[in-house]
C-alpha cells in the first residue's frame, strides 16, 4: 500500500458532517437498543415500528451525509464502450453453423430432434393433469338441490314461511350439503304476492311471494348479499338483489333478470314449496347453472 | 488489512479488474433515477419480512374453531390459514409489525414500479440498446401484480375469498378452455381443495419471488452492460456517461436510500394500520361485504369489471364469452401488450434504429408523450371508476349514474388529455425555440439595432 499513487481527489471532510454522522450513528444504536427493550417488555407494535423506523432513519442520515460530504466528492466522465462487435457476432454465427457441415442427413435429424423434443416436453407436462379434474366440466353443473330438500339457516334450522317478512332477505343453505359449495347457498326474498311477475313456466315457484335464488352472482361469483327494497322512494322502481363486488343487479320479481351491471345471465331461481309444517322445501331443480359463467354455459 | 483481503481474493479468482471497474462505475444523477432503486429496496424488505412471516403462517384450509386472544371471533369456524394469520398478528411478538410492514412494502413496491415505468416511458429510456432491460421490467410488473394478489389471497379472510372467487371467475371466462383451466388450478369447482391453498402458497413464497429475482438480475445486469442513460447536459453526450462513481460517493448515497425506504416502511408498518384481517372475518362462499376494495394496484381491474356493460356474446342459448373476460382478462392483456410492443411500435413509426444514451424530456417527443398520457389516463380513469362503490357508500352518490358517466368519460378524457399533452409539448418546444427566451440560445445585436439568433 505504502507508496501507491493517489487515486481519489484530496478531500477534507467538513466538521459538521463528521459530527452529524457521529450523532446519527449513536442515535441509530440508541433506537436499536430501545427496540430490543420494547421487544423484551411486551412488544407493543407501535413502539416497535417507531423505533425500528428510527433505526433506519438515522442510518439513512448517516449514509447520506457520508456519501454527500464525508467522502471525496467527484464527478466523473467516462467514455462509453461500443456495444457492437460485428466481427465476433459473425464468428459466433459461423461457429454455430459449421458444426453441422459434416452431417449428411441434417434435415432428417433436425426433424427427429424436434419430434423427440416435443414428445418429451409433453411427457414431462402430462403429470400436471393431476392438478385437477379439468375434463370433468360437468362438475360445474352439479346441483345441491333436489325436490323436497329443506332450506335451512346458518344454524341448520329449517326456514319457515311465517318467519319471513315482506321486504326481507334471508340467507339459506341446502340441508345436509357442504355450505362452501357454490350451489348450496340461496338468498330467499319475500315480496308482496301481487308484485311477483314470474314467467308462465315458473307458475307456483313463489308461494306467498317467497322467492329463492342462488346466492352466487353469475358475473364473478361473489355472494349476492344486498336487497334493495324501496318503501316509498319514487326514484327506484322495483326491488332488486345486488352483488356488492361489481353491482350486478337482479330483479327478484321476474325470475332474476339482470337489471343493471356486468352480469350476463339471470340469477338462477329455485322453485320452492311450503310443506305441511310451514317449512320451505325445494320443489324441483335450479332454473340454470349456478356460479360464474363459462364457455358454453346455458344462458337461461 | 484491506490490501491483504483484496490480494487473497484476487489471487484466487483473478477478478480484480472487474471489481476495479465496478467501483468506478458511473451513476448519472437525477432524482427520477431513484424510483427503480426504491422498488429494489422494497423488494429486499419484502423478502426479509416475508421470510419472517413464513415461520408462523400455516397455509391450510383445514377447518378449525377459533379460541385465540381476539374476543369478537371466539368460537367462529375458520380455516387454519386465517387462524394462523390472526395468531401471528395478535400472539407473535413483532408479528403484526412484520405483517403490516410486508403489506405496506408490497403497496409501495408497486407504486415505485409504476412511477419508474412512467419515467422510463416518457423519457424514451426503453430505446436501443435498453429494450431487454425494459421488457424484463414490464414482465416484473406483471409478476409483482400476481405476487401481491397471491399474498393477500393467502390469508383466507373475507376479502381474500372475494378476490379469489373473482379471479376464479376471470379464469372461468377465458374462451374455450377457461372452465378446464379453473378446475385444474383450483383442484375442482370453487372454492377448490386444500391442494389449491398449497399451490397459492408455493407460488407466493417461491415461484413468483424467484421469477422476479431472476428478472431483477437480468434487469440490473443489462443496465451494467449498457451503462446508465442520462439527460443531456453541459458535459453529457451520446458517447459518454457523466456522474458520481459507485465508490465512494454513490454507494453511500444508495445505502442511505435503502435505509430511508426501510425506515418509511417500518414506520408505516408500525404506526399505520393496514389490512386489519380480524375485522373482515373468515371467508365463506356465501358471504360478502359492501364497499370492499382490493389493494390499490388491482383497482384498475375492479374498475374495468364494474364498467363493462352486461354483454356476453352467445351462440343460440349458450354463452361464448362470459362477461368477466372483458374487464378481467382482455383489458390487462391490451395494456400489457401495448407496453411490451411500444419499443417496436416506436421504431416502426420513426424508422430510428440508432443508439440512444441521451434521454428525452417528455416535451421532446410530443406524439409519444401524447400517446402515453392517453394510455395512462385511460387506465387511471378506469382505476378511479373502481372506487365508485366507495363514493356510493360514503357520499351517497348514485352508483348507477356514476357508472353511466364513467362509461363515457373513460374514452373521452384520455383522448382529450392525450391531445392536450401533445399540444402542450409542442408549445413548450416552440417557446424554447424562441431566441429571446431562456434556453433559446444566443442572440446577436444587429447593426440596425434589432436582434437575430446567433448560431454557434
Amino acid at each position: 500500500m505504502r507508496g501507491a499513487p493517489r487515486l481519489l481527489p484530496k478531500w477534507a471532510a467538513p466538521r459538521w458532517a463528521e459530527i452529524a454522522v457521529l450523532w446519527a450513528l449513536l442515535l441509530a444504536g440508541a433506537a436499536a437498543a430501545g427496540f430490543i427493550a420494547v421487544y423484551a417488555l411486551g412488544a407493543d407494535t407501535q413502539w416497535l415500528g417507531l423505533l425500528l423506523g428510527l433505526v433506519f432513519a438515522f442510518l439513512a442520515v448517516a449514509a447520506i451525509v457520508t456519501g454527500k460530504a464525508l467522502v471525496p466528492q467527484e464527478q466523473k466522465e467516462q467514455e462509453r464502450e461500443s456495444l457492437d462487435h460485428e466481427r465476433e457476432d459473425l464468428d459466433i454465427a459461423v461457429y454455430v453453423q459449421e458444426v453441422g457441415e459434416g452431417i449428411t442427413r441434417k434435415r432428417l435429424l433436425k426433424r427427429a430432434a424436434g419430434a423427440a423434443g416435443l414428445t418429451v416436453v409433453g411427457a414431462l407436462l402430462v403429470p400436471l393433469a393431476s392438478c385437477g379434474p379439468f375434463l370433468e366440466a360437468e362438475q360445474l353443473r352439479r346441483m345441491a338441490w333436489r325436490s323436497g330438500r329443506r332450506l335451512v339457516d346458518e344454524y341448520g334450522k329449517p326456514l319457515r314461511a311465517e318467519d319471513l317478512a315482506v321486504g326481507s332477505m334471508t340467507p339459506a343453505y341446502a340441508e345436509g350439503v357442504d355450505r362452501e359449495r357454490l350451489d348450496a347457498s340461496l338468498i330467499v326474498v319475500r315480496l308482496e304476492a301481487d308484485d311477483v311477475r314470474l314467467p308462465e313456466q315458473r307458475a307456483g315457484w313463489a308461494p306467498s311471494g317467497i322467492l329463492a335464488y342462488s346466492k352466487i352472482c353469475t358475473h364473478a361469483g361473489c355472494a349476492v348479499s344486498m336487497l334493495r327494497y324501496p318503501l316509498y322512494s319514487p326514484k327506484v322502481p322495483r326491488p332488486a338483489l345486488v352483488c356488492p363486488c361489481h353491482y350486478s343487479t337482479f330483479d327478484p320479481a321476474t325470475g332474476g333478470e339482470v337489471l343493471f351491471g356486468p352480469a350476463g345471465r339471470p340469477l338462477p331461481q329455485l322453485p320452492i314449496e311450503v310443506d305441511g309444517n310451514g317449512e320451505l322445501r325445494a320443489a324441483g331443480r335450479m332454473s340454470g347453472p349456478v356460479g360464474p359463467s363459462w364457455w358454453g354455459v346455458r344462458q337461461g | 488489512m484491506i490490501y491483504r483481503l483484496v490480494r487473497f481474493v484476487d489471487t484466487r479468482t483473478g477478478q480484480a479488474p472487474l471489481v476495479k471497474k465496478l467501483l468506478r462505475y458511473v451513476f448519472p444523477d437525477h432524482w427520477s433515477f431513484l424510483l427503480g432503486e426504491i422498488a429494489l429496496y422494497c423488494f429486499v424488505v419484502l423478502v426479509g419480512t416475508g421470510v419472517y412471516l413464513t415461520f408462523f403462517f400455516d397455509a391450510s384450509t383445514h377447518s378449525v374453531i377459533y379460541h385465540g386472544t381476539y374476543a369478537p371471533l371466539q368460537g367462529q369456524e375458520m380455516s387454519q390459514a386465517y387462524r394462523s394469520g390472526l395468531d401471528l398478528s395478535f400472539q407473535t411478538k413483532a408479528g403484526l409489525l412484520m405483517r403490516q410492514t410486508h403489506h405496506w412494502a408490497a403497496d409501495v413496491f408497486l407504486v415505485a414500479i409504476t412511477l419508474h415505468l412512467l419515467r422510463v416511458f416518457f423519457t424514451g429510456a426503453f430505446r436501443k440498446p435498453r429494450e431487454i432491460t425494459y421488457y424484463a421490467g414490464v414482465l416484473m410488473l406483471v409478476l409483482a401484480l400476481l405476487e401481491g394478489f397471491a399474498g393477500y389471497s393467502l390469508v383466507d379472510d373475507l376479502l381474500s375469498g372475494m378476490g379469489l372467487v373473482i379471479a376464479y371467475s376471470v379464469v372461468m371466462s377465458l374462451p374455450v378452455f377457461g372452465a378446464n383451466l379453473a378446475l385444474l388450478i383450483w383442484h375442482g369447482p370453487f372454492p377448490g381443495t386444500d391442494a389449491f391453498q398449497s399451490r397459492l402458497y408455493i407460488a407466493h413464497v417461491l415461484l413468483l419471488p424467484v421469477a422476479i429475482g431472476v428478472l431483477l438480475l437480468i434487469h440490473l445486469l443489462t443496465i451494467v452492460f449498457t451503462h446508465h442513460s442520462q439527460f443531456p447536459g453541459p458535459r453529457a453526450r451520446e458517447s459518454n456517461v457523466v456522474g458520481t462513481p459507485a465508490w465512494p460517493g454513490y454507494a453511500f448515497r444508495s445505502f442511505g436510500l435503502a435505509f430511508a425506504v426501510a425506515a418509511v416502511l417500518f414506520l408505516l408498518g408500525g404506526l399505520v394500520q393496514i389490512n386489519p384481517i380480524w375485522e373482515w372475518g373468515p371467508y365463506h362462499t356465501a358471504q360478502s361485504t359492501n364497499g370492499a376494495q382490493p389493494d390499490w394496484y388491482l383497482g384498475w381491474l375492479i374498475g374495468a369489471l364494474r364498467l363493462m356493460p352486461g354483454w356476453e356474446p352467445a351462440a343460440g342459448d349458450y354463452t361464448l364469452i362470459p362477461n368477466a373476460f372483458w374487464g378481467g382478462a382482455l383489458f390487462p392483456t391490451i395494456v400489457f401488450l401495448f407496453l411490451f410492443a411500444w419499443p417496436s411500435i416506436e421504431r416502426r413509426f420513426t424508422g430510428d434504429h440508432a443508439y440512444h444514451h441521451l434521454l428525452n424530456r417528455p416535451r421532446d417527443v410530443p406524439w409519444r408523450t401524447g400517446v402515453g398520457v392517453g394510455l395512462f389516463v385511460w387506465v387511471g380513469m378506469i382505476f378511479f371508476a373502481g372506487s365508485s362503490d366507495r363514493l356510493f357508500v360514503e357520499m351517497n352518490i348514485d352508483y348507477e349514474s356514476q357508472i353511466y358517466v364513467y362509461r363515457a368519460l373513460v374514452f373521452v378524457v384520455p383522448l382529450v388529455a392525450g391531445w392536450i399533452a401533445k399540444r402542450w409539448c409542442e408549445e413548450l418546444l416552440r417557446y424554447e425555440a424562441h431566441p429571446l427566451r431562456p434556453g433559446g440560445g444566443r442572440v446577436r445585436r444587429t447593426p440596425s439595432g434589432g436582434f437575430e439568433p446567433a448560431d454557434e
